[in-house]
């Protein structure tokens, strides 16, 4: 079965929730009208990235009539949105949702949160504490991860052993390093595409990179959104700092051909990095 | 130390290149571009103001901002003193007519001559060329803002990585500005980015100088050329390298010590001056938001 997939590569306004809101409901528009099935926004397209201090102030709970309006919109298709959620107990997360026919399906708060460097959402943020896939009408289970998640090698691993086929990357990664060694003249685009193509091949998975334009502050986020394929081979690149919402389409049946030629998943050995990491927890905490 | 030469357009090499320095221009004139449409975006504004002084990098900032909203949406301000050289407001002029961006010129000989006049003491010394130097700069920096608000537009700083980096700034001075493009780019990384852009290749190849009083370069003053510094503050501060591993990579010890120190003394350049700390919530401190804020409910 083929999804057709958009990526919306957009610049969203630092704060600015109502224009980002109304942003997001065109291009959900646009992209359904144009037969999307699944339509991907970036890492707090709702609200930019460097927030600071503003986080508590765009922050929405579930319920949020905006939410819920923005949710009302994707009737006969998917769709990924960002945003700061506050829960009940008034944490902040950053969250990625996945709306369908009309509700929110699917929660994934991001799990970790960048705190050196130029990073620094620990100070704003409350951590994710769940990593579930997600079942989808797309009829496979989605595996939601955002930006930093992905950089941390247990977060591919874990949605596809609990059924991800499609791995979903939204993010606000900002472009680093122009060394004129790096093959597209970005550091920050060499490392993402290395690791991408590295969990797609490893999890037989199709992989779905989203990843905003635009400036924040000092930082430009560097775009470059992506499609990879279960065997590691790149479907589709969006090309890198243009705003845009770009279709490109993947065949789920690809995944069932590449678990069947190349079973590495059915060969994953949880119950052995079960034990293992009880024993490196123990001994990490001085036990044994 | 192997080096290659930056390209001109005829061939000739008109500047030393670290290898370790070389960038992408393409990818850094994007996102520089991006960056100036961005920061207007952000702060409401649609037109900017620079200080051309007839070097290489209100040069460069001025071809990034002509690019990034178009040229007659910057002024170029042409601010010489009564010592300057001839030379540098012509190549400024020539920067601001090859990019077609309406320019003035305002003499800040008047300024900066009635303030020491007025302000000497009797019996003081006359007032060092650092103090003259620096106080043109501050003269420069309030006509700049001056000609913000009647432009209505902002002001872009045109200092480079190197320069903050040693302090080879002036305090509220030619430091002074709405936001910097090239603050990220050492001196020998901005010479590529001119030659990407088309900077006039006279601007490129002269030596660099704050043109304070006359005769003054950069390199003669600092004492050491823009290559071997660069080189040095890239594997100083960008690749962390203590100073012993900075001397097995072969940089002389004393220079080592040396910029080392002026980065550390130029600490203070760098950031907002600090609040005492009174109240539950200050400025800078637990206060923290977006330098360009956007009003409560939009």
């Amino acid at each position: 079965m083929n999804v057709r997939v958009a990526l919306a590569q957009l610049a969203p306004r630092l704060g600015r929730l109502d224009d980002n809101l109304a942003a997001h409901r065109e291009v959900l528009a646009r992209a359904r009208a144009d037969g999307a099935d699944l339509v991907v926004f970036p890492e707090l397209g709702l609200t930019g990235y460097q927030l600071q201090d503003l986080s508590a102030e765009v922050a929405m709970t579930l319920d949020d009539p905006r939410l819920e309006a923005l949710a009302a919109e994707t009737a006969g298709c998917s769709a990924i949105v960002s945003f700061v959620e506050e829960a009940s107990d008034h944490r902040l997360f950053i969250a990625a949702a996945l709306m369908e026919d009309g509700a929110i399906r699917h929660v994934h708060r991001k799990i970790y949160l960048p705190t050196y460097g130029l990073f620094d959402e620990r100070r704003f943020f409350a951590a994710g504490q769940v990593l579930r896939a997600a079942p989808s009408r797309l009829g496979v289970p989605l595996g939601l991860a955002v930006c930093e998640d992905f950089w941390h090698l247990p977060v591919p691993l874990m949605l596809a052993l609990d059924g991800a086929q499609v791995l979903v990357n939204v993010s606000s990664s900002p472009g680093r390093d122009v060394a004129a060694t790096h093959e597209v003249g970005l550091g920050t685009a060499t490392s993402w595409r290395t690791l991408m193509r590295t969990y797609a091949m490893l999890t037989t998975s199709h992989v779905i990179f989203c990843n905003r334009v635009g400036v924040d502050e000092s930082v430009t986020f560097w775009g470059g959104s992506e499609i990879i394929g279960p065997d590691g081979e790149s479907i589709f690149q969006a090309p890198l700092h243009d705003e845009g919402v770009f279709v490109a389409e993947l065949d789920l049946a690809d995944v069932r051909r590449e678990r069947i030629a190349l079973p590495l998943l059915r060969d994953e050995r949880p119950e052995l990095v079960r034990r293992q990491l009880e024993r490196i927890l123990r001994a990490r905490a001085g036990e044994s | 130390m192997s080096t290659v030469s930056g390209p001109g357009a005829t061939g000739t090499a008109l500047f030393e290149l670290p290898p370790e320095l070389a960038i992408d221009t393409r990818v850094a004139r994007r996102i520089m571009v991006g960056f100036v449409r961005g920061q207007l975006r952000q702060a409401g504004f649609e037109r900017a103001v620079l200080g051309l002084s007839g070097g290489i990098d209100s040069a460069v900032v001025a071809f990034l901002v002509a690019e990034a909203i178009g040229p007659e949406r910057l002024l170029c301000v042409l601010m010489p003193y009564r010592t300057s050289s001839a030379a540098s407001l012509e190549d400024a002029r020539s920067v601001a007519d090859r990019l077609g961006c309406p320019s003035r010129v305002v003499d800040i000989s008047p300024m900066v001559d009635g303030y020491f006049s007025t302000a000497a003491e009797p019996g003081e010394p006359e007032p060092s060329t650092l103090r003259r130097g620096n106080f043109m700069a501050r003269a420069r920096m309030a006509v700049l803002y001056d000609l913000s608000a009647a432009w209505r537009g902002l002001v872009v700083g045109t200092g480079n990585k190197t320069e903050v980096l040693i302090g080879y700034t002036t305090h509220f001075g030619d430091d002074a500005c709405a936001f910097d493009p090239v603050g990220d780019l050492y001196k020998s990384q901005l010479r590529q980015v001119a030659v990407e852009l088309g900077v006039p290749e006279r601007i490129i190849a002269k030596p660099p100088t704050a043109d304070l009083w006359p005769g003054q370069t950069d390199e003669a003053e600092v004492g050491v050329s823009y290559a071997e510094l660069d080189r040095l503050l890239y594997w100083m501060v960008d690749r962390r390298r203590s100073a012993a591993e900075l001397v097995e990579r072969g940089f002389d010890p004393a220079f080592v010590e040396r910029v080392a120190r002026m980065v550390a003394g130029a600490e203070f350049k760098r950031q907002v001056p600090p609040i005492a700390k009174l109240g539950p919530r200050t400025s800078g401190v637990d206060y923290l938001y977006p330098r360009r804020r956007p009003a409560p409910g939009t």
